[in-house]
């Protein structure tokens, strides 16, 4: 088995995760529905492409080609994108940005809480720095998930219909592949498993609160980890790439 | 005191540079000529957001994009701060942005003019904050204390705005012939704009007289443009790209440059509505505003059920305690 591949792999679905999530929240920048909100939502695409470009530069270093952070963002096509579908499905509305980074961010914290103790050394010091981040993100998305699902009937509903659209990119998440099992039997990444229990619960607690419904367990989509996404994916990069493409190998 | 006296103590102490404090008394005029310029350069910083805006999806490394991300955002606090200033003077932030949204409160026109190629972000950093920092300068030693502090805070945060902008347009002009292009199509777009930034000539601007003798302003319009040319010709020569005025030169006998005419008509087309992008911008900003409602709505309800739940609760804990729990 070719280890490099897949420690090169593992690093990117992460990367990835941070980048297109960061990238999609940005759109909101100037748009958002109160000044305050605008800031703290900036706050967060900040972190992401901020830890993107740690992961991605460390990534492209674990790979050995000579690869740099705006080589790996801006040169690789869709296929080679490694990041979850949930994170590259559009903001639509308020509700389902923050519906969208509550179910990403409790993913997040479990996993990069674990990551704190990577065996690849490197990793562990990313994540020590991304988790003070994260745990902030967490705590916003999850008070807003409660605030508009216990708000007012139509922020009710507008979260519930967010949950039945979005419920259905939860599951890839946690279904582990051959490069998952890879890194946790390496001690690189923890067990999605573990972490599927302790994001349940948490989900389900401040679902609670929100006074929102869980969907009844039903057909999830997959493929984002394995570099099959959905539409929007192309129409990221399209925007994300376009003066690199455009004008290749210059500096800006 | 008398009205007369009253006025004359505020005089005095302005005269006298003692700042003017929410509390103290003030001139109707005054407090409505605060009110007015602060909340106009709050929409400006909030409209500003969308030209700038528009590249962060684009921006062509992720460096330039955490950068631009963070600028915006810079722009978005400065906002806040404005408002909070402006409120001091006891009007509410819904009540003003309601008056750019759907009345005649105007923004600063630089942001009706669109960012068309990534130069623009170099240009509007290097230019219209280098404009808007000539103008802000002498604001944070105005006579009224809350403005005046806010403008510290701003300006620190606008330099390094400006020096960010000035290093994409170097980078754009020591790049490829493409990026030197670029950055001159941006700086023959936004030159002439960014001279208007300063207003009408000392002669047409009706509200600078008053605003002198008050020390809301320190210097004339016509002062504060000619410091930003002479500065900035410098600048676009050690860039290597023209400013676009065939009527620019040296003036040894007044120490200064030498420029052409205005196009003043333009600029009050502009101003009146007719820029390339004044429709965009505010149909972008009610969008937001409206598209919010329900958001701020939701959190409005859902801060009241919480206090009516804790008061219940307390209600229900407080006339005989049973247990604490910790």
């Amino acid at each position: 088995m070719n280890l490099e591949p897949s420690h090169f792999e593992y690093l990117l679905r992460l990367a990835d995760n941070a980048l297109i999530l960061g990238q999609r929240q940005s759109e909101w920048c100037g748009h958002g529905p109160v000044l305050e909100q605008d800031i703290a939502l900036t706050n967060i695409a900040l972190d992401q492409i901020g830890q993107a470009r740690m992961l991605l530069a460390y990534a492209g270093k674990v790979e050995g080609k000579g690869r740099t952070e705006d080589a790996l963002a801006f040169l690789r096509d869709a296929g080679e994108f490694r990041n979850l579908l949930l994170v590259e499905q559009p903001n639509e509305d308020w509700g389902y940005t923050i519906l969208r980074q509550f179910f990403f961010d409790a993913f997040n914290f479990f996993l990069y809480q674990e990551l704190c103790d990577s065996a690849d050394a490197e990793l562990a010091v990313i994540a020590q720095k991304a988790i003070k981040e994260i745990t902030y993100h967490l705590r916003f998305s999850s008070e807003w998930v409660i605030r508009l699902g216990d708000g007012t009937g139509l922020s009710h509903r507008k979260m519930q219909e967010a949950v039945s659209d979005l419920w259905m990119y939860t599951g890839e998440m946690f279904l582990p592949d051959a490069i998952d099992e890879w890194a946790k039997d390496a001690g690189i990444g923890p067990s999605l498993q573990a972490i599927h229990v302790q994001w349940n619960a948490r989900v389900r607690e401040i679902f609670k609160e929100a006074t929102l419904e869980l969907p009844e367990s039903g057909w999830m989509q997959q493929g984002g980890k394995q570099g099959i996404h959905t539409e929007h994916l192309g129409y990221i990069l399209a925007d994300m790439q376009f003066l690199q493409r455009a004008y290749p190998g210059l500096e800006w | 005191m008398n009205a007369e006296q009253l006025e004359k103590t505020f005089q005095d102490k302005v005269d006298a540079e003692i700042r003017i404090e929410p509390r103290d008394w003030m001139p109707e005029a005054y407090r409505k000529t605060l009110i007015r310029q602060i909340s106009q350069h709050a929409h400006s910083e909030i409209v500003g957001m969308l030209p700038e805006g528009n590249w962060i999806t684009r921006a062509p490394s992720l460096r330039r994009k955490v950068a631009l991300l963070a600028k915006v955002q810079d722009e978005a606090g400065h906002g806040l701060y404005l408002y909070s200033a402006a409120e001091t003077l006891g009007v509410e932030r819904e009540t003003l942005i309601d008056e750019y949204l759907y009345g005649n409160a105007k923004y600063s026109s630089i942001f009706n003019y669109p960012t068309l190629n990534w130069a623009d972000i170099g240009a509007i950093g290097w230019l219209v904050d280098g404009a808007a920092i000539m103008n802000q300068v002498p604001l944070c030693r105005c006579s009224y204390g809350p403005y005046a502090r806010a403008m510290v805070r701003i300006c620190k945060e606008e330099s390094f705005h400006q020096r960010q902008g000035y290093e994409i347009m170097l980078t754009l002009c020591r790049g490829s012939e493409a990026q030197k292009a670029m950055a001159q199509d941006a700086l023959n777009r936004w030159w002439w704009p960014s001279l208007m930034m300063f207003g009408p000539h000392d002669s047409d601007s009706p509200h600078s007289e008053q605003s002198m003798k008050w020390k809301i302003k320190r210097l004339s319009n016509d002062e504060l443009r000619q410091r930003f040319v002479d500065v900035t010709v410098e600048q676009a020569h050690f860039l290597g790209i023209a400013i676009p005025d065939p009527d620019l030169r040296w003036n040894e006998e007044r120490g200064h440059y030498d420029f052409g005419p205005i196009n003043w008509a333009e600029f009050w087309d502009v101003v009146k509505g007719n820029g390339p992008c004044n429709r965009d911008r505010i149909r972008a900003r009610r969008k937001a505003h409206e598209e919010g409602q329900w958001v701020r709505d939701a959190a409005m309800a859902y801060a009241e059920k919480r206090k009516a739940r804790q008061t219940a609760a307390e209600a229900v804990a407080s006339p005989t305690p049973v247990a604490t729990y910790s």
